[in-house]
């Protein structure tokens, strides 16, 4: 990252308390435009507290966000899209009984006037699914193909289409391919690439080293609520970022008997 | 990346689907498909029996009527994810309270009604909210109004009348604009040309001689129409409709996509309640009465006709249309086996069979649609 650019999110020493458990324990991160930034770490890190902080959903307990500079003060989730900070979950994104066009535009429905009625504008939004659809490399039989029949790799891509569609400066990825095949794994990854090179700020959260390394432009481990530092691409090996996501030790032991294959 | 690409450009694993096919996986196929069986059948065995004269066109279809009316409001409902079980109640419970402000309370008959639709449009969103808020399912929330409704229907007669019928409705609603809106018929000069240039038949004798055996289409028919139009137009061509196939089909992801999820379901529950009152108006305005027992059994019959129109008990998927051709279907059936001169019994058995056809069908076709095997 060349220092001329100002980073979109800045996340400064954030801390989150449920009661007596400590989520969070002081997590500095800067998330710059145009940068796939992976989210590492294990079941029970903090990644999931630390992702809702920065989309508004958690107030963080101690510690400042900014956003273009900017201290951020989201009510709610709603704040935070409109800003501009999408969140695209592994389930929750689609609906399957509904069709690929209605799904893109849930929530945003484009409109027209007819008569003194205003009617949901299908054929807009029939011909900018099958646009950005064809843009993003999944070809549809047709815009009112349900959202079911497509992979789970498509889904995750339909999802992302949409949120960068509508607007989104920041796209938050909760493990986009945990339970994906290779193939389709493959197309969501680069599904991300292209999303970056327009400029968009990937926050990709994974336990899955091989997935960070394939798309990731810097590395920040979660580990016990804390982070060790963000890594830039090249400086860290893929076996340096599992151990400090596994804690250092544990693995080690592991490690011989398995081969280097996790 | 460009191996990637090219993949994608032709899945392999993907079978072309055929038109016909396409066409089959419409929400309204069993409708059409059993609209079109009753009718065949109905006019070989009982095509003889008048059941198709102009009179008896007009009975099979106000019994339809009635059934279109409730089952619009739990089409909607359904499809948005959500059942109400006090259809049933709320009618007998509107016709009460409507016909207690018009007789003891002695309030003009438009009034009556009006204060009865703001009554029950509250019960509806209360119905909702409290689903929305305490997460219950709406079966039992729903279930509890329907014991609730029902004792109002049932107490409230004996502890203002001291009995459990009201009658004389006719003669204070004589004369009311808004009680015309709900008991008048329309066209009734169409249908006199029709008798007095022989189209149709008229009476022979009596004080009603030269008068057309169908006076007119009652209003009954043209909520009904109207109330399918209504519905149908919001759900596939507004935004409200899309918000209802995404509350139902899942509720989580629709609000993570900003829907507002809770006010769409809270809405649907007070136009159930709505629905539900229209038919109890016009049965107030037909039989120039309300009855404590009336409305009995109906939220079954809207869930029925709903289900064999296609819908998913499971929500998110349906159509207004086809729960329209569900209610056309129980109304033949009904009428028909009357008709045919079959015992009448034999109507419930004959439900159960088409429901349980219907929703086997249904699955079927949500499995072609989401490609789950």
């Amino acid at each position: 990252m060349s220092t001329d650019i100002k980073p979109l999110i800045q996340m400064k020493n954030i801390e989150k308390h449920f009661g007596r458990v400590i989520a969070l324990a002081g997590v500095s991160v800067d998330i710059f435009p145009g940068e796939c930034h992976c989210l590492l770490g294990d079941n029970g890190a903090g990644k999931s507290t630390f992702i809702k902080t920065m989309s508004g959903v958690h107030k963080p307990t101690h510690g400042e966000i900014l956003f273009d500079g900017v201290p951020m003060q989201f009510a709610d989730p709603r704040d935070a899209i409109t800003a501009g900070i999408a969140t695209v979950h592994q389930h929750l994104a689609m609906i399957p009984l509904m069709s690929v066009s209605r799904n893109f535009f849930m929530g945003n429905e484009p409109q027209k006037s007819f008569g003194p009625f205003k009617v949901f504008d299908h054929a807009h939004a029939n011909e900018v699914t099958m646009t950005e659809m064809r843009k993003m490399g999944i070809n549809l039989r047709g815009p009112d193909q349900a959202v079911g029949t497509l992979s789970g790799g498509e889904r995750q891509t339909v999802a992302i289409a949409r949120a960068v569609h509508f607007g989104a400066k920041v796209l938050i990825l909760d493990e986009p391919t945990s339970a994906l095949g290779v193939r389709q794994t493959a197309n969501v990854l680069a599904t991300i690439d292209k999303v970056r090179k327009q400029g968009v700020a990937v926050v990709f959260i994974t336990h899955n080293v091989r997935h960070a390394m394939a798309v990731g432009d810097r590395f920040t481990v979660l580990n016990r609520g804390k982070t060790l530092g963000t890594a830039t691409r090249g400086e860290v090996s893929p076996e340096e970022l599992q151990d400090l996501m596994a804690g250092g030790q544990e693995l080690a032991t592991l490690e011989g008997s398995l081969g280097g294959t996790v | 990346m460009s191996q990637a690409n090219e993949a994608i450009e032709s899945d392999e694993r993907v079978k072309r689907i055929s038109p016909l096919r396409k066409a089959l996986i419409r929400p309204e196929l069993g409708g059409m498909c059993g609209t079109v069986i009753v009718f065949v059948l109905f006019l070989i065995f009982a095509g003889d029996s008048g059941m198709f004269s102009p009179q008896g066109v007009m009975n099979w279809s106000q019994v339809s009527a009635q059934f279109m009316i409730i089952a619009v409001g739990a089409c909607l409902l359904m499809i948005a994810g959500e059942f109400d079980l006090s259809v049933g109640s709320m009618i007998g419970f509107a016709s009460m309270i409507m016909a207690i402000f018009a007789t003891t309370f002695g309030w003009p008959m438009w009034l009556a009604i009006l204060v009865t639709f703001a009554i029950t449009i509250s019960l509806g969103a209360m119905n909702g909210l409290i689903v929305v808020r305490t997460g219950l399912p709406s079966f039992i929330v729903t279930l509890a109004f329907l014991f609730i409704l029902r004792g109002f229907a049932i107490f409230l007669p004996y502890a203002f009348e001291g009995k459990s019928n009201i009658g004389g409705i006719k003669e204070i609603s004589e004369g009311d604009w808004l009680a015309s809106v709900f008991g008048g018929k329309i066209f009734k000069g169409l249908f006199q040309w029709m008798g007095d240039n022989e189209l149709i038949a008229t009476f022979s004798r009596g004080t009603k001689a030269g008068q057309p055996v169908i006076e007119g289409i009652p209003m009954l028919i043209v909520w009904a129409l109207g109330l399918i139009f209504l519905g149908h137009f919001i759900l596939t061509r507004t935004k409200f409709g899309n918000w209802i196939f995404a509350a139902g089909g899942d509720s989580e992801a629709a609000r993570n996509s900003g829907v507002p999820v809770d006010r769409v379901k809270i809405l649907l529950f007070m136009f159930t309640a709505f629905c539900a009152t229209v038919l109890a108006t016009v049965q107030v305005m037909e039989f120039s009465s309300a009855d404590a027992g009336r409305g009995l059994l109906k939220e079954f019959e809207a869930i029925i006709a709903v289900v064999i129109g296609g819908a998913l008990l499971t929500g998110g998927y349906g159509s207004v249309l086809g729960a329209a051709l569900g209610a056309l279907i129980f109304g033949v059936v009904q009428q028909g086996l009357f008709f045919a001169g079959v015992e009448s019994s034999l109507f419930r058995v004959f439900l159960g069979v088409i429901l349980l056809g219907a929703v086997i069908l249904n699955t079927y076709i949500r499995r072609i649609i989401t490609g789950e095997r």
